[in-house]
Formats: structure tokens, sequence, C-alpha cells
């Protein structure tokens, strides 16, 4: 084989260098990234995991503009100290329908992956106007503009469809509709129905009345609607402790 | 000169030559940069054979190190190493530590465990943990509530009983405290005749002709307080409803509240507006018997156990 390599060749040409540099440092991101696509194992089979409600979801849109995963992740790791104070570590399963998901990568404050249900919502409405009130030796900002602003739920189902083209299973036509009702049943597929999505919103805000105002739907309703859902589809008492043990 | 310079090297020099004389040293790795690069391609080879490495097809190679635990069915099993096989085996290994104390714990009688300086110890040191992590955020680390929002776990007076078997009943299922609404209900003279009557009898000034009215009002069918607290206004354990009598105030923030009108008046407040607050979350499915029993006797020791 007459093929003589050069380094030469590289060095004095410097859009071959680009395309090759980067095809250097793609490959660990390749080789730890793509083959989670093809194995079988990387989401665990769990029922019970479904995408937000309309209202749920919006909590989740405001969670992300105030910037609460810069400070808490939502990501319990199977440590013994972690299993001890958060619950049970968190599952891929559990994330499926989170676009972006909020694992986060620091905590300043708690893991809020499985704080659903853990304390009441009379806590969350109080604790995010004035943390220090609840937690003394909280460092958390106080957000007191969510209980005094109202909740846009104009865009609501253009958001929705937004997250229908990410792959989120959010319904627009019978045909979709049916197919959820299906895999969620029927209770859940009727709050993941695009059309329905001002509605549904209304009245689980109305219903739950997380800020314990009915005069209105605030941000607060929406977040702690959020808050409150976190962790808590998956109902782990049905599984062995180990049930996960084979998916990593 | 850098011809000078270069004769005196025994540095090779890359062989290339640009723009006439511009050429370029070759110097060789140092040897010990070499060995060390070939020691860390061995240690990936011997770290991909131990542990779970190379994806295959829609597996992967699990590495031929294992882990052997005891799952909560009660099987004995060995999987290759992973994270969550290796928390299985440290929670084996606390469990073991910890199970001679939570046998006992499972075993005795709650005031067995209260009387037996070992146990107690124990008790404090496992209930101050799990109360940190699960019931501090909103009782406070001490026990003492938040006026105005929860109660108070050190004072002897409780909303739902403080014998060991309701304090245990509450920790399993939760509470929801719930008094409706009067502000619609009762003129505001009406409200106004029964918070001073509410405040008479914690010992707080109070306008006595009101304070008569209001308490004729207090047992009567218009206002009907007497069916949840009771005519004697101690208050129904059994629903929950507040002893009125004792100076200990939850909801109304009368402690903070300035002169006896102040105190009057945030006693008004409860009236009108009512209360759909005082949840408090269920934790039988957050955390196992034996730690709610320790919970117990430690939410039972903070002062006020009855």
């Amino acid at each position: 084989m007459n093929f003589n390599f050069k380094h030469e060749w590289i060095e004095t040409n410097i859009g071959l260098m680009a395309v090759l540099t980067m095809l250097a440092i793609s490959v660990g991101g390749l080789v730890e990234i793509a083959p989670l696509f093809f194995i079988d194992k990387t989401i665990e089979k769990v029922e019970g995991v479904r995408p937000y409600t309309p209202l749920e979801q919006r909590g989740r849109d405001i969670y992300v503009r105030e910037g609460c995963y810069t400070c808490h992740s939502q990501m319990i790791r199977p440590f013994r100290d972690e299993k001890l104070r958060y619950g049970h570590y968190s599952l891929a399963a559990e994330s499926q329908y989170d676009h972006p998901f909020q694992w986060g990568s620091k905590r300043t404050g708690p893991d809020l992956a499985r704080v659903g249900a853990k304390y009441s919502n009379e806590w969350h409405v109080q604790h995010l106007v004035a943390p220090r009130s609840m937690v003394p030796e909280s460092v958390m900002p106080n957000y007191p503009w969510l209980l005094s602003t109202k909740l846009d739920i104009s865009d609501v189902a253009g958001r929705m469809k937004a997250l229908r083209k990410v792959g989120v299973p959010y319904s627009l036509t019978q045909a979709d509709y049916d197919a959820n009702v299906a895999k969620f049943g029927e209770t859940v597929a009727k709050q993941l129905h695009i059309p329905d999505a001002q509605k549904n919103l209304v009245e689980q805000a109305n219903f739950g009345n997380y800020d314990g105002d009915r005069s209105g739907i605030s941000e607060m309703d929406a977040l702690v609607a959020y808050l409150q859902v976190l962790g808590t589809m998956v109902d782990f008492s049905k599984h062995a402790d180990d049930a996960f043990v084979d998916n990593r | 000169m850098s011809e000078q310079k270069l004769q005196s090297q025994t540095v090779q020099t890359t062989g290339h030559a640009w723009d006439g004389d511009l050429q370029e040293y070759n110097n060789p790795l140092p040897v010990w940069w070499v060995y060390t690069f070939y020691a860390t391609v061995i240690f990936a080879i011997v770290y991909w054979t131990i542990y779970p490495s190379w994806p295959i097809g829609k597996d992967w190679i699990g590495g031929v190190s294992d882990i052997t635990y005891v799952n909560s069915e009660g099987e004995t099993k060995t999987h290759s190493w992973n994270t969550r096989a290796l928390l299985l085996e440290d929670l084996n290994q606390a469990a073991a530590a910890q199970k001679p104390y939570f046998d006992k714990v499972a075993s005795m009688s709650y005031e067995q465990i209260a009387k037996d300086p070992e146990m107690n110890g124990f008790i404090l040191s496992s209930g101050k943990a799990l109360f940190a992590d699960n019931c501090a955020p909103c009782h406070q680390a001490g026990g003492q509530g938040v006026v105005g929002f929860f109660p108070n776990l050190t004072d002897d007076d409780w909303l739902y009983g403080g014998s060991f078997d309701t304090i245990h009943e509450t920790l399993m299922g939760g509470r929801r405290g719930y008094m409706p609404t009067f502000g619609e209900v009762l003129s505001g003279q009406q409200i106004d005749q029964l918070a001073n009557y509410v405040a008479s009898l914690s010992g707080i000034g109070h306008d006595a002709a009101k304070a008569a009215a209001g308490g004729a009002l207090f047992n009567s069918e218009t206002a009907a307080c007497f069916y949840c607290h009771s005519s004697d206004a101690k208050g129904r354990k059994d629903i929950g409803a507040p002893n009125l009598t004792d100076n200990i105030w939850l909801w109304a923030n009368v402690p903070a509240a300035d002169g006896d009108e102040g105190k009057i008046a945030a006693i008004r407040g409860v009236i009108s507006n009512g209360l759909n607050k005082g949840v408090m979350p269920a934790w039988a499915g957050r955390l196992s018997p034996e730690q709610i029993k320790v919970l117990t006797v430690y939410v039972h020791e903070l002062g006020g156990g009855q």
C-alpha cells in the first residue's frame, strides 16, 4: 500500500484540522451516550409515570423560570444517606416526560425529586413566600410575587403542543386521546388532552386550592401543584427493593 | 545565530523547513510519561474486566466482580457490581447493625421502651435524626412549632391527643384541620362577642358584657361552637377541636398581638375566616413501621406526652 500519512496535511489545512478535532472530542460523549438508546434496560418498566397535567406543567415552567434548578437537584442517587433522607433513588422512567429534565448537578438546597406529599400545601406557600419563617437556617430567597401574580393560562395549550413535538404524549386528536386512555387510563388521558387544557387547569386549581386563596389562580397554585406531584407517581410498595437492580 | 544554536544541540528536528529556515525540534516524550501512559491503559483494561463497561448490542458487560445482598422478599441474590446492588448491600449491613434495636422496638410496648434506659438512648439519637429529616421543617428542630401554622409538640396541649396510640395514629394517617367560616353566618357584633368570650377563657382582658353574650352564643344553635369545642370549651380530641381555655394558641397569633384589643382581633380573625389548613401529611408509606414507632416515642418524650 502506497499510503504515506503525513501530519503536515492536517497541520497545513485548518478546515481538516477543525473537523478531525471535533471528531476526536465527540468520541467520549458518543461512547457514553449512544449505547443508551439501544440498550433495552435503560428505562425501567414501571406503572404510574405520566406527563404533567396542564397546571403542573405551568408550575414546572415557573420552577424553571425562577431558576430553582440552580440550587435544587431532582436526582436521588443510590446511596444509603440519600435513601434515608430523600427516599427511593430516582428512576430514569420517572423523568421520561421531562423536557428538559431537572436532575441538576449541584445542591445548595435539598433534593426535590420526592418532595411531593411530604409537606402540606400551606407549608410550601409559607416557605416560598418567606423560607426563614419555616426553616430558620435556610438561605433560600423569598418568592412573594408567586402569591400575588396571576397565572398566565392563555398559552398553556401552545406549551403542551411544543412538548408534544418533542415526544410527550399530549393528545390533539381523538386517536391520540384513545391511545392515552389505553396507556394511562381515562382520568389521566382527559388531563392530557390539549383542546381541554385551560378547562382542566382551572378545574384542578380550583379543586386543589393549593395557595389557600380561592379568589383566583396564582403562580403559587401552579408551582405547589407541581411540587406536590414530584416523585409520587411510582408506587414503590408494589416493587421489591431490588426490582430495579438489573437496570444498571 | 539559529544555525549555531542548532549545531550545539543533539536533538533531532522534524525535518520540515518553513519559510526557508524555520525548523521544529522533535523532542521525544520523557520515559516516565510514556510508562505512566502505558500503565493507565493497563489500568483501564483491568477496570473493564472488574466493573460494568462496554455495551454489546442491547446489553452490556457486567464485569467479574459481584455483590450479594438480601432483598425485601428475604431472598439472597448475587448480582454483578452496580451502584444499585451496592446500595442494597450497604442497607443490609446498616440494618444488621440496627436490627437488635429495631427488633426490640418492634417487640416492646411503648411504656417498656420509655422505661428502658438503653432504648431511651437509641430513641433519642435515631429519633432525633428522623425528626430532623421529616418533622422539623414544620414543627421546627426542637418541636416548638410555629404559631399560626404548626403546633408546638413540647407543651402538654394536644389537638388529637398526646397518648402513644394517638400520636402513632397521627403519624400513620396524617391529619387535616378544619373550622367553618363564620364571617358570613354571624354578624360582626356576634363575632366580637364570641371573641371576647374566648379571650375571657384564657384570662385575656375583655369586655365582661360582651363575653357573657358570647358565652350564651357559644352554646347556642346559632353559632354552634359547642358541637366541636364542647360546651365547656375544652375541645374534642377525637376531631382535633382545640381546647380554648388554656391560653395556648395555634391559629390566632395571640402571643404576638399588641394589647387586649389586638389579641381579641386575632381571635375574631379566626372565627370570621375559619380554617382549612392544619394539614399533617401521612407517613405510613414513607417511613417503616419501626421508624414510626421510634418517632412516636420521640414525640411523646419531647415534653408533653400523656
